[in-house]
């Protein structure tokens, strides 16, 4: 099968999730249910989306394929700001009530963190992947005690209002923000689109990719921060999913026979919006509720990632 | 006319590069030789821009490539590393196909097709262009990435050591096709070589480098010279002249 009709069986099965999230049993509620529904999916869409495009980019700038932008701990960062706000301002502070403040607020933040991430480890030369995971693992520690710490100190009444972020959740998405975050997906999308030969070029690795002129450190860079913010996005949506991109990124990688990223990114985000609505209906329908999805795709993503780990040591 | 003017490069605390003035001149082939660790490569990598400077400038037929745009000096100037890891499969043609990158942006259109084929004739990689590269041996490979670089279509093309882990038949057929690159299409050739009768049999000019510094810096005849190789290398090296090739006989001296 050529990588066309790959893509549009995938992109017929996409629409189809859609539409039997939509409709199922829908009872003639057009006026209650639907647009209920529609907002949900649009999260959904959305978030798989961000982090399907965020992982590929993530990968490819860090050259390696068993990574998601979560190792820089940008989910324990969204966790500690939230804590930290809701500790030192209070839960009805602006910061906190108004979702778009707080939203803005978390992607200022995390894209800051970014940055200082790209300096310590992109800057300095070729550090090695290690080291990467490493801080980035100390980082993600880090983040999560003192929040721990805090949410221990905080009014038990506060703590809920903590908890409510903490867990990645479909049934009660963040529909506020939908547009906002809409408005940010499609900007950035547009922009880094154009970035996709260069991206094919950082493949071949960085001397080459100098070698054929891509201005290497900006390109990086501007991924980097592109990642951390659509990483921001989904967060705040749905709140963090650690497996989901590398699931959906290796998936494309397995998928579709090509080095483009064109392919890769559309092929990911596909999958992505398959596995999330499909998989969301199969929580509300078969199971009622009575497992989320964000424990399915850790769980489908952890057993996963145990053999993408086993394949790439026996391929060495 | 490369114009290297007093490039220094520090790893840390050690100098690697110290104070390098050298002119690579047009249309010749000029090989850098010299112990290992005497600064050869990071100074090709510092010219093509793989690596910063710590101090210093690289001239290009009169400009300065830091003030050159990426993507104008990828037009000029291509580099072959030693080491050419890649995350992705790829075929012969789409390897050979990026070389294209600075013209098309990885939209080819008829003319980069047809850069494309001549490269690949050029490297006599025809009947292998729809190969994975890791389906190749080491000597077709390196073929392939030349063939990638002769795409590129630069008037300077830098080699670091593109000889490694190749036998006897494939070093010899990769210095004809460097040869042919100058004397047919006019190309420049700068290329850092280990074995000195590769750099006397196929370069016009030899730049010798030792810890960090120029140590010599003419014609083939000037360097190849038991006194001069004694400067470089502190052997005392015999050379035996066979029928046009000056032969340095290093194995027991």
């Amino acid at each position: 099968m050529r990588n066309v009709h790959k893509m549009m069986l995938l992109a017929g099965l996409a629409v189809a999730a859609c539409a039997l999230y939509l409709f199922h049993d829908l009872n003639g509620s057009f006026d209650y249910a639907l647009p209920r529904r529609g907002v949900k999916v649009f999260a959904m869409v959305l978030t798989g989306v961000a982090i399907a495009y965020a992982t590929v980019v993530f990968q490819t700038i860090t050259h390696n394929r068993i990574l998601t932008p979560s190792v820089m701990g940008l989910d324990s960062l969204y966790m500690l700001l939230q804590t930290l706000l809701i500790f030192f301002l209070g839960s009805d502070h602006v910061t906190i009530l108004n979702k778009q403040v707080n939203f803005l607020l978390s992607i200022a933040v995390m894209v800051v963190f970014a940055l200082l991430f790209y300096r310590l480890l992109f800057k300095k030369g070729n550090q090695p992947i290690y080291f990467l995971l490493l801080i980035g693992i100390i980082f993600g520690t880090f983040f999560s005690s003192i929040s721990t710490f805090l949410q221990v100190l905080i009014d038990p009444n506060e703590f809920q209002m903590v908890q409510d972020r903490m867990f990645a959740s479909f049934n009660n998405v963040n529909a506020d923000l939908v547009w906002t975050s809409l408005a940010f997906v499609a900007v950035l999308i547009a922009v880094a689109w154009r970035h996709n030969a260069s991206l094919d070029v950082l493949s071949l690795g960085r001397d080459a990719a100098v070698n054929l002129g891509v201005n290497y450190d900006s390109l990086v860079k501007g991924m980097l921060v592109l990642s951390a913010v659509l990483i921001a996005i989904a967060t705040a949506l749905v709140g963090p999913i650690t497996f989901f991109g590398l699931i959906v990124a290796n998936l494309s990688y397995q998928f579709f026979k090509s080095y483009k990223h064109s392919v890769h990114l559309t092929g990911a985000i596909v999958i992505s919006i398959i596995a999330l609505v499909g998989g969301q209906w199969v929580v509300e329908r078969v199971f009622t509720f009575n497992a989320t999805l964000s424990v399915i795709i850790n769980f489908i993503g952890g057993v996963y990632f145990i053999y993408l780990l086993l394949k790439e040591s026996r391929s060495k | 006319m490369i114009q290297v003017r007093e490039l220094t490069k520090f790893y840390g605390k050690k100098q690697v590069v110290e104070n390098v003035s050298v002119d690579i001149q047009r249309g010749k082939i000029t090989s850098f030789i010299g112990p290992n660790g005497a600064g050869k490569s990071t100074l090709l990598s510092m010219v093509s821009r793989l690596l910063d400077a710590d101090t210093g400038e690289v001239l290009i037929d009169s400009t300065n490539t830091k003030k050159m745009k990426a993507n104008d000096l990828s037009k000029r100037v291509s580099i072959l590393k030693q080491s050419n890891y890649m995350d992705v499969r790829l075929t012969v043609r789409e390897l050979v196909s990026f070389g294209r990158f600075p013209y098309s942006k990885g939209r080819l259109n008829g003319e980069d097709e047809k850069m494309v084929d001549q490269a690949i004739g050029y490297m006599d990689l025809e009947s292998m262009e729809q190969s994975y590269l890791d389906e190749l041996s080491g000597g077709q490979r390196q073929r392939a990435f030349i063939a990638m670089v002769i795409a590129q279509d630069t008037d300077y093309v830098l080699l670091d050591e593109p000889l490694n882990n190749l036998d006897m038949k494939h070093s010899v057929q990769i210095m004809k096709i460097l040869r042919r690159l100058v004397d047919d299409l006019g190309k420049t050739v700068v290329i850092v070589l280990h074995d000195i009768n590769f750099a006397s049999v196929y370069s016009d000019r030899i730049v010798a480098m030792k810890n960090g510094r120029v140590v010599k810096d003419g014609t083939t005849e000037e360097i190849i010279q038991s006194a001069a190789l004694k400067e470089i290398y502190d052997m005392d090296i015999p050379i035996q002249q066979m029928d046009n090739c000056r032969i340095c006989v290093y194995f027991n001296s």
